[in-house]
């Protein structure tokens, strides 16, 4: 039995190329790498609910040989996160393999490590880019979801990138209703900095689920973000974060599709494979790159990675005008909002979904299925946009209370 | 765009073909850019060209009929702007082959 002979038969010859995509390809063209659950942060919507160390994390050794097998994949680049990749101590040990075997590397950091010495490093090193997070254009509204201190820290890194003569390194923004009006700002950052804007969706994974309700973008401001990214073309990045707002009108740049268990997949710190990163939870679980056969297999043998590369039926959405464009839009969206898949996108724009999501029980969501969140307070935790006119904690307070009343906003 | 066929050009120095079941991704370490080679033929024309005088010679060795030059140059002008392709210098004893 071999994964070609599973695959389905019905793959069009020529075509579009998106079409080409939707039955899979060899190896992924975007592969995410969470290198480690361990984050010194707490953002309030971490999709992958980090902050403490999984003790079955992959060994240095076994993240080599993954990375061997990524050289022989053929995956050009892969794009390493967390958690907070640099918190692990083998972090630039990998880099330097990573680049060596080339794989060339983009990798999501808060910014904290990225000193003025490694900053130097990074610049001189080919194949590997840097991609900062910042989820406010002021303090005021990043620190509230990223915490204290981390707008700080976060422009610092800028800094220290700019000054070591590092060139479009990617500043990377989830939007939200409190930062859907700082675009320009944002994209001025960028300038200042002579970074490229990246903008993502925030997805309700994670502890996003807890969030996503209250931080999701309104539906005038969907369409601002529209007006804007079409305004702005290449320029600005999305990582094809935002293919349901093409039933405004004309598509975003990028594939357009769901690329997941077709040209995405997640690989988490302990070497289970989901089908993209923003849904880790057992219904997306492919299998893990330690079992017989490593990641090569489970790419190309999964029977939910299988599954997805079939034609996908678009259940309710068929009917609609817009379904071309948006495809139906985001798997995990719906997943985690309790939607089902084969209907509209939590946040369609055409306001196909506001029924059934207003039908759903909140407790029959299905929450999520690991959970590494910090059980204690941490140094930069989040400062709820309520409470911005109270003072904050300090970050050297030692009280067990401090930041206790962080997730009460 | 026609001209390529006369020129020598081969697949960059940087760039990387991984085939596909459509034609290949074509990745450059450089740009960072991916291309797509979007048939088989497409993928064993690019592959030849490195080995041929010109594009036309790889066209023909590759057994692409002359009717379908004038769109293989196309395609191939498109990977060339991309980056994918690099103009070669040729040299008189492969110009006399």
């Amino acid at each position: 039995m071999t994964a070609t002979l599973d695959r389905p038969t019905e793959r069009p010859s020529g075509g579009r190329l998106v079409d080409q995509f939707e039955y899979g390809l060899d190896a992924p063209i975007c592969l995410t790498w969470e290198l480690t659950y361990a984050c010194n942060l707490a953002c309030v919507h971490c999709l992958s609910s980090s902050g403490r160390r999984d003790p079955r994390e992959l060994t240095t050794a076994e993240a080599k040989a993954l990375i061997d097998e990524f050289e022989r994949m053929q995956i050009f680049y892969v794009n390493i996160g967390g958690g907070e990749p640099t918190v692990r101590p083998d972090f630039w040990e990998l880099l330097d393999y990573a680049v060596e075997h080339h794989v060339g590397v983009k990798f999501s950091t808060n910014g904290f490590r990225i000193t003025p010495e490694r900053a130097a490093i990074l610049s001189a090193t080919d194949y590997v880019d840097v991609q900062i997070s910042l989820d406010g254009a002021t303090a005021e509204v990043n620190d509230a979801v990223r915490g204290e201190g981390t707008y700080d820290a976060a422009l610092r890194a800028m800094a220290n990138l700019q000054a070591a003569g590092m060139k479009d390194f990617k500043i990377s923004v989830v939007c939200t209703r409190h930062n859907i009006g700082q675009l320009e700002q944002f994209k001025a950052i960028a300038d200042t900095y002579g970074a490229q804007l990246r903008l993502t969706r925030l997805r309700p994974s994670g502890r996003g689920a807890d969030v996503w309700e209250e931080l999701h973008p309104l539906p005038e401001q969907q369409r601002e973000l529209y007006d804007w990214l079409v305004a702005h073309g290449e320029d600005v990045l999305t990582g094809d974060s935002f293919f349901h707002l093409a039933a405004f009108g004309d598509a975003l740049p990028g594939l357009n599709l769901c690329g997941a268990g077709r040209v995405v997949c997640l690989v988490d710190p302990v070497g289970d494979v989901y089908a993209c990163p923003f849904a880790i939870h057992d219904t997306f679980l492919a299998g893990n790159v330690r079992s017989e056969g490593g990641f090569d297999t489970v790419w190309k043998t999964s029977p939910l990675f299988l599954d997805l590369r079939s034609p996908q039926t678009g259940g309710a959405c068929t009917k609609c005008s817009a379904y071309d464009s948006c495809r139906g839009g985001c798997m995990a969206a719906k997943f985690f909002t309790g939607l089902p898949l084969d209907g509209p996108d939590p946040e369609c724009v055409k306001g196909n979904a506001d029924a059934s999501l207003g039908a759903v029980d909140p407790s029959a969501r299905p929450g999520t299925s690991q959970d590494h969140s910090h059980k204690g307070p941490v140094r930069h935790q989040p400062v709820p946009l309520t409470l911005v006119t109270r003072r904050p904690e300090r970050s050297c307070d030692e009280s067990p209370l401090t930041g206790l009343g962080a997730h009460s906003g | 765009m026609l001209e390529m066929l006369g020129q020598g050009w081969s697949l960059s120095d940087s760039v990387s073909l991984r085939p596909e079941p459509f034609g290949a991704l074509a990745y450059d370490f450089r740009t960072r850019r991916l291309s797509f080679l979007k048939t088989p033929a497409l993928v064993d024309v690019v592959r030849r060209l490195g080995g041929c005088p010109s594009v036309g010679a790889a066209l023909t060795s590759a057994g692409v009929d002359a009717s379908e030059h004038a769109s293989y140059a196309r395609a191939l002008r498109r990977l060339a702007d991309s980056g994918v392709l690099t103009p070669r210098t040729v040299s008189p004893e492969e110009i006399l082959v």
